[in-house]
Parts: structure tokens; sequence; C-alpha cells
């Protein structure tokens, strides 16, 4: 990288993390420009989760993450969270027992200013389903809408980086490509997105370039064209 | 035995009910947000009973203003808590169960000792004049009018509660009550609720200390009987529950009353126990718990 180009909004070097003593990530460098979207894939146990996970400050980690200029090391995750790094975790994590107006609200509750409920139209705007559960406790949505309710609830935190971990998981296909439908509206509004998915093929026609990890590092990274047109990387992970 | 009696008794039994059911309140917020049973919840009382003493003995405090001093210290003393022991306790990697409970039955025992050593194991009474003897007669019915006012203020802190819960500040300690590692997802510090749900709890047996100390002896050792009716209160109206906290504690002040009166006056606590144990065969999770 020359001493030209901006500083990218999301910028991971050295990466190591460990479940129990066990290391699951060796040394991950990637980077993530402002605007961009893109995907992380490869096999179960490479790593991915563990990737976003680490970055949101769920977990502890060796080696250096930068967003947005600041170093996110040893900060809690509350705090990377209110730096605009934003996780939509695996399984959601919603509360079940509250409704879906109370989910997507307390997503502003840790924002300050009298616009910090604006982001409610863009939600609804983008899934007008929840608009019309706004009283249904959110444990009894389906899948999809669940998965609707948690990125709606990341987005009204007003994130610069939106991390999203297997959104297509546990859902209709049909309603797939809604939700990668979604995502590309979202970065339209200027939200950076670090996405994580099974579906490569969906992912990667969405996405702008991609890293492909295996057993906790990087093996190949390029722009999404290239990597899905890649041989080994359709074998090893797209089963064609 | 005249039926005046028992409805006096029974009167009598519902006011000190709302006392328990608040004290109750405030252990079941503390256990419904972290599930830690605090075992010094009885000496917090303790502390707002001297508290109210020493406002009234020394600086010649009323009962009206001592209400939001004493709740505003136990607020702080709760959040001293939290800060001070549970947030190390719950960083702790082994046995974190066993060192949740010692931590609190080891500040009950020291909060007991510290009281018996500034104040003596004396009874003390705080006497505030015309409010600590006045009576109010219906007919043969006689009731004092500290423990009206007592129950009165208890119902106060009880919509207080209700109110908080219905905030926004309330959906962010039920959020957090529900998954206490999801809520920093959306940039809540869970710190920063625990230890307000601490400070809330403990404000609220603050106000209970202070009603309490209006009619009731004061002793080092006060806060042990009303904790341990506290915890039965709390399971009979299930855990984290602020009406059943409410119904239990009517109830518990209610079947005391009356064991006290048809059976013996030594024998209070059976009925109480008796109730406790018929609940947990016949609806283990309470009368409001949710299962």
């Amino acid at each position: 990288m020359t001493g030209l180009s901006p500083e990218p909004l999301l910028h991971v070097s050295h990466l190591t993390a460990a479940y129990r003593g066990l290391r699951v990530l060796h040394g991950i460098d990637i980077e993530v420009a402002a605007g961009e979207i893109v995907a992380v894939m490869g096999a179960n146990g490479a790593g991915k989760s563990t990737l976003l996970r680490a970055i949101a400050g769920q977990m502890p980690t060796g080696g250096a993450i930068r967003f947005a200029g600041t170093d996110l090391a040893d900060l809690p995750a509350h705090r990377i969270n209110r730096l605009g790094a934003v996780l939509v975790p695996e399984g959601r994590r919603l509360f079940g027992g509250l409704s879906v107006e109370d989910n997507l609200r307390l997503g502003a509750y840790a924002r300050r200013g009298p616009d910090r409920f604006k982001p409610l139209d863009l939600v609804f705007e983008l899934f007008p389903r929840l608009q019309e559960r706004l009283k249904q406790r959110a444990e009894t949505l389906s899948g999809g809408e669940q998965q609707m309710l948690a990125i709606g609830r990341a987005l009204m935190t007003n994130p610069r980086l939106l991390m999203l971990d297997e959104p297509s998981q546990g859902i209709m296909p049909r309603l797939v490509d809604d939700i990668m439908d979604a995502v590309q509206r979202i970065r339209g509004l200027g939200v950076t997105i670090l996405i994580v998915e099974q579906r490569l093929v969906e992912t990667l026609s969405i996405a702008d370039r991609a890293y492909v990890l295996q057993t906790g590092r990087v093996v190949m990274a390029g722009p999404a064209a290239t990597i899905a047109a890649n041989a080994d990387v359709r074998r090893a992970y797209l089963g064609m | 035995m005249t039926a005046s009696l028992i409805i006096q008794v029974a009167i009598g039994g519902l006011l000190m009910g709302l006392i328990y059911a608040l004290v109750a309140a405030g252990l079941s917020l503390i256990f419904g947000l972290m599930n830690i049973v605090n075992f010094a919840h009885g000496e917090l009382l303790m502390v707002a009973m001297y508290a109210a003493l020493l406002l009234h003995d020394h600086l010649h405090v009323g009962l009206l203003l001592q209400l939001p001093i004493v709740a505003a210290l136990l607020f702080g003393v709760g959040v001293a808590i939290y800060r001070g022991l549970i947030s190390r306790a719950l960083g702790v990697r082994f046995n974190s169960g066993m060192v949740q409970i010692f931590i609190t039955f080891g500040l009950s025992i020291f909060l007991v000792g510290l009281a018996q050593f500034m104040f003596g194991s004396d009874f003390r009474t705080l006497n505030d004049g015309a409010i600590s003897t006045a009576t109010v007669a219906w007919g043969q019915i006689v009731l004092p009018v500290s423990q009206i006012a007592a129950g009165g203020v208890c119902l106060l802190a009880f919509a207080a509660l209700a109110l908080i819960s219905r905030t926004e500040f309330g959906r962010a300690l039920e959020a957090t009550r529900e998954d206490r590692d999801a809520v920093a997802l959306i940039g809540i510090d869970r710190d920063h609720i625990f230890s307000l749900g601490w400070g809330i709890g403990a404000a609220t047996v603050g106000i209970a200390g202070v009603m309490l100390a209006s009619f009731y002896y004061i002793a080092p050792s006060v806060g042990t009987s009303f904790a341990v009716i506290a915890y039965i209160t709390v399971a009979l109206g299930g855990f984290g529950s602020l009406l059943g906290a409410l119904v239990a504690g009517l109830v518990v002040g209610l079947v005391e009353a009356l064991t006290a009166l048809f059976i013996d006056p030594s024998l209070k606590e059976i009925g109480i126990f008796a109730l406790y144990v018929l609940v947990l065969m016949v609806r283990p999770r309470g009368l409001f718990g949710r299962q």
C-alpha cells in the first residue's frame, strides 16, 4: 500500500484469537475500505465467525485492529459498538420477550441526540414486515423476520461498519434474496459491509472483494468475481 | 375472639405484608436481573433503619425528609456493592457461583459486625413523637398511624418501580436480564445497567427501612428475619416478578398475622414456612414466575 492511499475504515493485522487455549485465528490480515461490501468465506471452523466476534470485541485477541483511526484492542464491546463497528451475530441474539418495537428502539438506547430514532424510517422502508409486527414479541417472528429485526436493530445504532454473521442461516430460501437485496441497499446508504456467509454464489454476486479463510489463515484474497471464478475455490467451497 | 379483632389483626398483617413486599421487590429485582441472590439484603434494611435513626436523633430530620436521603444513600451503597464486589465476582474464572454466594454472605456478616461495633447490640427505637404513637380507630378496630403510613409509602414505591419498568431504561433492564452478552451489540454497557439495578434494588430496601424504623425495633440483627421472609416472598411470588412480590408479600403478612392470632404468636413463622413448602410442591415457579 502506498502512503498516498487513504486509510481503510477497518484494518486488521496479525490478528490472533483462541477459545479455551485453542487457537482459531493465526495472524489474520484484512482491510475494508469505506463503502465496500467485503465477504469472508471458508469451510466450517475456518474462523469466519471468530474473526467478526474478535473485531466486535466479544473475545480477547492478539494483534491489531484499527477502525476509523481508533485502536480497538482492549476496548470493551459496547465501546466498539458506539464507535460504529456493529455486529449482527450468528443466532441473531434478539430480546425475545420484548416487542419488535422495543428491540428496535433499544438499538438507539446508547445513542444520544434528538435524531436517534430517525433510522426507524429507514428500517421500515427496508423491511415493511417489521412495521406490521411492531407489537409482536420478537420470539414469535419467523426466522426471516427475526433476521430482518436483527439487522434493523443494528441499523438503529447508526453503524459505519455493519458486520453480518451468516444472515441467511435458518431462513427460507425465498427470503435469502430479500436479505441480500437489503444488504446492497444498506451499502447504498453509505454503510460499509463485512459479511460472513455459507451461500457463496449469492454473496459473491453482491460483494466487491472477498477473503477465503482456511483453518484460521487467509489463503486467498481478491475481487469477488476473481474468487468466484477460481477453480480451487469452486471445488473446495462452492461444491462445483 | 371478636370479628373486629380478626379484622384488625388481618389489616395489620396486610400492612406489614406491604413492607415485606417492598423488601422482596428489591431482592427480586437484583436476582431477576443477574441471577445473584443478595444474602446481605436484610443487612441493607438494617443499614437503612440505622440511617433513619441517626438522621432523626442527631440531625432532627423528620420522616418525610428521611425517605429521599436514605433512599439516595442506599442507592449509593447498592452501586458501590456492585462496582466494588459483585462485578469482581463476575469476572472470577473458577467456581464463580460459589464466589457470588460467599461474597454477599461475607458482606452480610461484615455489616452486622460493623453495626454491633458502632451502635452495640441493644434494641433501639426511633420515637418520632406523634407519628410513632398515634392511632386510628374505626369502631373497635384500632390501627397505628405509622403502619398505615408505611403501607401507603410502600404502595407508592411499587407504583414507582412499575413506572420505571415502563421507561426506556426499564426496557434496557429487561433486555440485559434476557441476554447480558447481547446488549453490548447495541452499545449498552451492561456494568452500567447492573450497577443501576443494584442501586434501585438497594434504594427500594432503603424506603422500606425508613418506614419500618418508624414503628419497629432497630438492632444489628434485625435484618435476618426480614431477609428470610423476603426470600420466601420472592419464591412465592415468582423470581423477577414485581407483581408477584407485591401479592406474595401481602399473602405472607396475612398468613403470619393469622397464624399468630389463631395458633400462637411464637409460631407465626410456622405458617409462612408451611405456605412456602406448599408452594414448592404445588407451583415451584411461584405465583407469577416465568416458566
